[in-house]
């Protein structure tokens, strides 16, 4: 095994150093400019990646994933080394490297408390509005610079409001340096906005911060050589690299460590490298191609580590990055090990162009930054947000400007009350969360023929999601599973969205997973992520959209060419006439699936009376038949009891078939005919069927499996054995 | 073999009561056993009255004896379950606001615990005959667990029971799943320790005498999770009519502040409880 292992291994290597080296190449221009934005020297980002690619590309859990300094601390840091030294930005960077060093320990801890789970705590919309506000804080210091005005400081509301100040200026300016500058990062921004546009083979080879760099130290060897002038932009403009990039290393200094800001400033970095982590690293999974599933607490560990390492050498944090990771899959990469040579070319770059590096003006790589901003906080954000439902609107934007005026813990504190709060308001009820909140909520067994079934009761939402996704996550992708939300009264965006993700990840690895139940519960919007909230008076068309089920169920009853009706007021035939529901009333039929004789439909009875009386659901696939055949029931020896209670029906043996006898309990009340009807035809196709109840009431059909809602891949099985025991039906009679 | 010789209700003069009442004659019919009906307060002819009409009403023909004591209701209730060697005690269900979910006061959770004899909690309240077609016991692993297995099948064929499902919670201690080889691993792991029950359970079930499982489809159910906290969600999923379980032991400091799956299941009665002891 190992052997075969390493030949693998060496047979992807070529196709993994290549992926390295593209990745690289972003890596480079964009630890530079990360590290710039956070006031920080320019080479602690390259620190950061280089550390963090070699470490975590040994210790770490996951597959492809690149690591190094991540968008999202950028705003943290910046205020942490320009608050915390008091001014002084030297001894605030080495007061942040201490809270830095820190939180790496803290990242160990959580991997070793397997608190992986920790992103799933946090509402969907809460995150992204507090990414759009990360986004609003880099755009805002970045496009200053990016205009040549490298002075700009303060807020995040008065940066904001000097920008029209820096444009005014970049525009009447006589500095030289200024203009320059500024036209570098025009010019640069023009290259990020346009790079995907530019449909050139040889020109997407090389990703656009690099040709930005190639832009930059072109210009500056074109005023040298050509021009035979002096570079048009001072130094104080361009990047500075140290000379000697090991011996002038910074190093933390923990001096402050006991002090309010220092810890506030640790928890911050903390929790925001732990959720941009776990959440590249989710979404790092779908891309894979072979679908593996990452070890994220075994990440934390070494992204911790790689964080402790990158410290104490005057880098900054290591997270897991989304962007360089999904070029990394681009570029098919298979392991652990491009993310190694992503750090190996990032420092021989360093060593062979410490020169050029140093042409490289700070508005370019500002202009990098100025885009990445602008694509957190876009208002397409925005608007796909709002489509989700006016409550997440409202919940982005208390989140975004919550962190804006005041900072990202509390910003996203705020998100997550402001959540809670929509969800109390929405449901009209606080004791349904207050009560269930604690109690397990989640049931999953094995079914007799191997599927998994799970059932979720009360409510489900971003609150307790860790105790579906912990059931979910001890299923192989491979199987069958079923999720049944009929027990549960609310079901919210974020649990809506990670469904969607589960069902992506089996269908994947030929698995399949399907959410039901969800056809009682109203939404507010059409988005399938919308929240789900069970509607007292269930049965009205009103304020529904259809499911992911229901609109399956559309794609099947297309392919089939038949029609498919989501409510109906009608019954269907004389569905009071089987005995199956004589003791049982019906409520309503849904999710019809019609053609000529046949229909499949959920179907949503009562059983009991009074305090005992329960609601269920199943689907159930109906024959009207041409010819009237005998009244029976056939049912597994003794799964529905119900039938024993008519005396009347007695069990029926068909004379030759003892086996068939043995496994089926075949009741009605006239013997001969009964007998006749069951030819060796019709008793051979059930016995090498998969088992089904069936029902006879002289004029139709009735088919089911299970008491519950059928998954999609089961009603199309259904369909299937019912055409088919159809058309044995009709060739028996044309026959006679 | 438990029996259940001598079973007790009692009698709190509120809407219940008649329904209370017709419910544990029709269980004391159906196990032979001798009813006691107690009432917590001072005894008057008026109330006997009342509760000898009901008891004629429904024409039953056993053994029969009123008590009237007054007193803290748990602990009179707990005496005279001692003083009379009673096999069962029956307690109503209380209902929530919406009628759909029920609950135990909190007298009743005492009693549950306090008391010696098996208990039994009544969730559907209604007059007409309700029929305990399915049991679904809880199969965990406990010094008791052979008691509660044993009883179920008692119970079940007092009942005319149909099918009783056993239920074993496997937990997956120890092995945490993080990546796919870890997966495999728990996958496998699971298989085996339901394995090892399925046999627990099969050695149980040997021992009890041939009489008790005739006509009773016998079903083994592993559910995946922590012990004792999902049963009562399968009761329900399953509707089933009737949860045999026995107490769980507290044990550790910790773990007495923490609710336990009696607790669950109390605050949220699924379907009617037989807490075997």
């Amino acid at each position: 095994m190992p052997n075969k292992k390493g030949n693998k291994f060496i047979e992807t290597l070529p196709q993994n150093i290549f992926s390295g080296f593209v990745v690289s190449l972003i890596a480079l221009p964009l630890g530079l400019g990360l590290a710039l934005a956070s006031e920080a020297p320019p080479i602690s980002g390259v620190i950061a990646a280089v550390v963090g690619g070699i470490v975590v590309s040994i210790f770490g859990g996951s597959k492809v994933t690149i690591t190094g300094p991540g968008n999202g601390l950028v705003v943290v840091l910046l205020t942490a080394i320009t608050t915390l030294g008091g001014g002084n930005l030297q001894l605030g960077y080495m007061y942040t490297l201490a809270a830095i060093v820190c939180s790496g320990a803290i990242m160990i801890l959580l991997g070793f408390l397997r608190m992986g789970i920790l992103s799933d705590f946090f509402p969907s919309t809460a995150i992204q509005g507090m990414l759009a506000a990360i986004g609003v804080g880099i755009f805002a210091k970045q496009f200053h610079v990016m205009l040549g005005n490298t002075h700009e400081d303060g807020g995040l509301v008065e940066l904001l409001l000097e920008i029209p100040k820096t444009i005014q200026h970049f525009v009447s300016t006589n500095d030289h340096n200024f203009f320059y500058a500024g036209i570098a990062g025009l010019v640069s921004l023009a290259i990020m906005v346009f790079h995907a546009k530019i449909r050139n083979k040889y020109f997407q080879l090389i990703p656009a911060p690099m040709w930005i760099v190639f832009f930059a130290v072109g210009m500056s060897y074109f005023y040298q050589l050509v021009l035979k002038q002096e570079h048009p932009i001072d130094e104080e403009w361009l990047i500075n690299i140290p000379n000697d990039v090991f011996s002038n290393l910074a190093f933390p200094n923990f001096k402050i460590i006991y002090k309010f800001e220092f810890i506030a400033t640790v928890v911050s970095i903390t929790l925001i490298a732990s959720i941009e982590s776990l959440l590249s690293i989710k979404a790092v999974d779908l891309l894979d191609p072979l679908k593996r599933r990452s070890n994220v607490n075994k990440d934390l560990k070494a992204l911790g580590l790689a964080t402790m390492i990158s410290g104490f050498l005057g880098g900054l944090n290591v997270v897991t990055v989304i962007a360089r990771s999904s070029v990394n899959v681009n570029n098919k990469a298979t392991n652990r090990s491009s993310n190694f040579f992503h750090a190996v070319f990032l420092l021989v770059f360093l060593l062979l162009f410490q020169k050029q590096l140093h042409m490289i003006p700070m508005s370019a790589l500002a202009a990098i930054l100025v885009y990445t901003g602008y694509r957190l906080a876009a208002p397409s954000n925005l608007l796909s947000v709002s489509k989700v439902g006016k409550d997440q609107l409202i919940i982005f934007i208390i989140t975004l400007l919550t962190t804006i005026f005041t900072s990202l813990i509390i910003g996203i504190l705020a998100g997550i009350v402001a959540t809670f709060i929509t969800h109390v308001i929405m449901n009209k009820d606080v004791i349904l969360f207050f009560r269930n909140v604690l109690k397990p909520n989640v049931l999953m067994f094995k079914e007799t023929d191997g599927s998994y079934y799970v059932s979720i009761k009360n409510f489900s939402s971003f609150l307790n999601f860790f105790r579906l996704k912990n059931k979910l996550n001890l299923i192989p992708e491979t199987e069958n599973v079923v999720v049944d939300f009929s027990r549960c009264r609310f079901v919210d965006n974020t649990v809506m969205e990670n469904m969607n993700t589960y069902v992506e990840k089996f269908e994947a690895k030929q698995g399949n997973l399907e959410v039901i139940g969800l056809d009682l519960h109203g939404t507010e919007t059409t988005h399938p992520f919308a929240s789900r909230r069970m509607m007292q008076k269930s049965l009205q068309t009103k304020g529904f959209s259809l499911t992911k089920r229901q609109t399956n169920l559309q794609i099947v009853a297309k392919d089939f060419g038949w029609e498919y009706i989501p409510y109906t007021e009608e019954s269907i035939g004389a569905m009071s006439e089987f005995t199956y529901f004589k003791t049982r009333q019906i409520q309503a039929t849904k999710n019809l699936l019609q053609n000529n004789n046949d229909t499949l439909f959920d179907v949503i009875f009562t059983e009991g009376a009074f305090i005992a009386r329960q609601l269920i659901r199943s689907t159930m696939f109906h024959i009207k038949m041409e010819h009237q055949i005998p009244e029976f029931t056939l049912d597994k020896e003794g799964l529905f009891e119900f039938v024993k209670q008519y005396t009347e029906f007695s069990d029926i043996e068909i004379p030759n078939h003892s086996d068939f006898s043995k496994r089926f309990y075949l009741s009605g009340t006239n013997k001969e005919d009964i007998i006749s009807f069951f030819t060796d035809d019709i008793v051979l196709f059930l016995e090498s069927n998969n088992y089904y109840h069936i029902e006879s009431n002289k004029i139709g059909l009735l088919i089911f499996k299970k008491e519950r809602l059928a998954s999609v891949k089961e009603v199309k099985a259904m369909i299937d054995f019912g055409l088919r025991f159809e058309k044995l039906i009709k060739e028996k009679y044309a026959r006679a | 073999m438990p029996k259940f010789n001598k079973i007790l209700v009692g009698a709190a003069f509120s809407p219940n009561l008649k329904v209370n009442i017709i419910q544990a004659c029709r269980f004391a019919t159906y196990f032979n056993a001798k009813l006691y009906v107690v009432h917590i307060g001072a005894s008057s002819n008026l109330k006997l009255e009342q509760l000898n009409e009901i008891v004629k009403n429904f024409e039953y023909k056993g053994q029969i004896e009123f008590i009237f004591k007054e007193g803290k209701p748990i602990e009179v209730l707990s005496d005279i379950c001692e003083e009379n060697k009673i096999d069962l005690l029956i307690l109503g269900a209380q209902q929530r606001e919406n009628i759909f979910k029920h609950y135990i006061g909190t007298v009743a959770k005492k009693l549950t615990r306090k008391v010696k004899c098996s208990v039994l909690l009544l969730r559907n309240q209604s007059k007409v005959e309700f029929v305990k077609k399915h049991i679904v016991i809880n199969g965990l692993e406990s010094e008791s667990s052979e008691n509660t297995i044993v009883t179920a099948f008692y119970t079940a064929k007092g009942l005319s029971s149909k099918k009783i499902t056993i239920v074993e919670e496997i937990a997956n201690e120890g092995l945490k799943v993080d990546d796919d080889r870890s997966l495999r691993k728990a996958t496998i792991n699971h298989e085996r320790k339901t394995h090892q029950e399925d046999l627990r359970i099969k050695k149980i079930i040997a021992n009890i005498p041939e009489k008790y499982q005739t006509g009773i489809e016998i079903k083994l159910q592993s559910i995946f999770g922590r012990s004792g906290y999902a049963i009562g969600h399968y009761a329900r999923v399953v509707r089933a009519d009737l949860l045999v379980m026995d107490i769980p032991k507290k044990s550790g400091i910790f773990k007495r502040f923490m609710m336990d799956d009696l607790d669950f299941i109390l605050s949220e009665l699924p379907t009617d409880v037989l807490i075997a002891k």
